[in-house]
């Protein structure tokens, strides 16, 4: 099976990985450079920013997790399961993104609202020991450590696109697993008709948290349909380029829905509650006329505010803009589209 | 201090001080130009993931910066007598302006890729996008008519025209706000920021309608 080779990952140089102790400093400065921002609004608080850019220090360190699975994702399967083979993007327009890239350009507003914030406070986060709560419409409701949720599942991984809302794509390598396997180990009752995922909340870890600016009431939330989440597309990841995730992307277990904008693939979760009627996803309850429940990636739907007909490849350049087209479903249309055959995707966006 | 430095001839100690001030304007300029040099020598070294929309981002910043510091300085004038900011005014003024048009042109260049088709798409269809090139817009007439020629020939309404640039700070806020997905920091620091300039506006004017001559003085160049 094919699978595009990454070589950036044996290309990170050590002298590119940061130290605890350059973050630990570098979280004090940062400290100062937000009360500095704060005191001066036409000062120097952008030259500061700037200074943190250019270090070139954000991490693509993977979160402290048990050796056990840092052996396990780095033992896991590249050979694809059937049927995933011709939804792995893989010409020559859709190299991997560079690890170095997708692990510093990151939405993840639990530790703040710009890009690098997440790769700079993420080191923070606790992710050993973890456990997942299962509860709702299920037969087996409970606290499950990771090990448990990850013991009985073998790793793979699965090259897909992931389209932002905000117009910028990757294509990234992720570790993991089937999420339907997962949900059926719990029995789902016949009342079970969505799944809700819920993700950490931790203020002292998650500085983002904290934010008297954000209009974001955490915890953050996502939810599926479940025959969109036991589509064989859906997955959860638990690594990314063949190691365990950074905080930044979502460790130590994350969902990847690749035919859905990327706010649908929810980070470090901790609940994943099965309901009957369809939970209110965080996204919603902030701009319903924005975002819709199913945020199926569609260029013929654009969002108020940008249009959803094309799309930059990150990491992108000041010689070209790499914008392409957005194809519908992400390119996922073959896999996914029966998913909604009937539906009025203007109206369920 | 102050009254040491009035024993030079004070219009020597402006002219030093206002090229003093047109150098440490430009510094936001020359960090991004080294970043953009950097960018060049090694992509990704210096602007991150998305090098396109933090070049643009910066610049805007720095527009609305340097707005907000051109609405300081016509108030603090009124306030602070000894020192005449406001002398400073028109070359503040300007580097807004100047910061907007780079940023505009940012836009264009490297997200709209040069097309004029998807900037008038984009003015249409994205309400943040028009509230930001109609602030830009509006600074066209103000930084024409910001020469000692315009003032004079324009008159009273030179300060009529001129008050167009409260509109433009709403406007340019308003971009922010409605630009942000989820945290209103910015926005909230630069409406904050507006408002206080705003209302001490209003509140001089009354006063000054009272006290005429003091009020006069401000307008000198």
């Amino acid at each position: 099976m094919l699978i595009i080779k990454n070589s950036k990952v044996d290309d990170v140089k050590n002298s590119e990985i940061t130290s605890e102790a350059e973050y630990l400093n570098r979280r004090k400065f940062l400290g100062k450079s937000a009360v500095f921002a704060a005191s001066t609004l036409v000062g120097g608080s952008l030259v500061l920013k700037e200074q943190v850019l250019n270090a070139q220090t954000l991490s693509t360190q993977s979160a402290r997790v048990p050796a056990w699975l840092g052996s396990k994702v780095a033992g896991s399967r590249t050979e694809l399961s059937a049927g995933l083979a011709d939804a792995t993007p893989r010409n020559d327009a859709e190299q991997l993104t560079p690890e170095e890239y997708a692990t510093a350009y990151n939405n993840f507003y639990e530790f703040g609202t710009d890009k690098e914030d997440p790769a700079r406070l993420a080191g923070k986060l606790t992710t050993d020991p973890w456990s997942v709560k299962i509860s709702g419409e299920v037969a087996k409701p409970g606290e499950y450590t990771l090990e448990d949720i990850l013991k009985p599942h073998d790793f793979e991984e699965r090259i897909y696109r992931l389209r932002c809302v905000e117009a910028w794509s990757m294509v990234i390598p992720w570790v993991g697993f089937s999420l339907e396997k997962l949900l059926k180990r719990f029995g789902p009752t016949g009342n079970a008709k969505y799944v809700q995922f819920i993700t950490l909340v931790r203020p002292n870890e998650m500085p983002g948290q904290n934010s008297l600016f954000s209009t974001i009431k955490w915890p953050y939330r996502e939810a599926l349909r479940l025959d969109e989440a036991y589509h064989p597309l859906a997955m959860l990841a638990v690594g990314m380029y063949g190691k365990p995730l950074p905080g930044q992307n979502g460790a130590p277990l994350r969902l990847i829905v690749p035919w859905k904008y990327g706010f649908k693939s929810i980070k470090s979760i901790v609940e994943i509650r099965f309901t009957e009627k369809q939970p209110k996803t965080s996204w919603q309850s902030i701009a319903a006329g924005e975002y819709g429940f199913y945020a199926n990636v569609n260029p013929y739907v654009d969002h108020p505010r940008w249009s959803q007909a094309t799309e930059r490849r990150l990491p992108g350049s000041l010689f070209s803009s790499n914008r392409m087209d957005t194809r519908m479903f992400n390119g996922y249309g073959e896999q996914v589209a029966s998913l909604y055959s009937g539906m009025d995707l203007k109206r369920y966006y | 201090m102050i009254k040491g430095l009035y024993q030079f001839k004070p219009s020597k100690i402006i002219e030093v001080s206002k090229i003093g001030l047109f150098l440490v304007c430009l510094l936001p300029l020359g960090l991004l130009g080294r970043d953009v040099w950097l960018e060049f020598q090694q992509p990704g070294s210096a602007l991150g993931t998305d090098p396109a929309v933090q070049v643009v981002h910066i610049l805007g910043n720095w527009a609305i910066r340097f707005l907000l510091i051109t609405l300081c300085c016509a108030s603090l004038s009124r306030r602070v007598r000894v020192v005449r900011l406001v002398r400073y005014r028109r070359m503040l003024g300007l580097f807004a302006f100047a910061y907007a048009l780079l940023h505009f042109t940012a836009y264009y260049l490297l997200l709209a890729e040069a097309q004029w088709a998807l900037v008038s798409a984009d003015f249409v269809k994205r309400p943040y996008i028009t509230m930001g090139m109609s602030a830009l817009f509006l600074l066209i007439p103000l930084s024409i008519t910001s020469t000692a020629g315009w003032q004079r020939r324009l008159r009273k309404k030179w300060k009529k025209l001129h008050r167009l640039v409260y509109a433009i700070g709403i406007l340019a806020v308003v971009h922010v706000a409605w630009l942000a997905k989820s945290s209103y920091l910015d926005a909230s620091l630069y409406a904050f920021c507006l408002l206080i300039l705003l209302s001490e506006r209003i509140i001089m004017k009354d006063k000054g309608r009272a006290k005429r001559p003091g009020f006069a003085r401000m307008s000198e160049k």
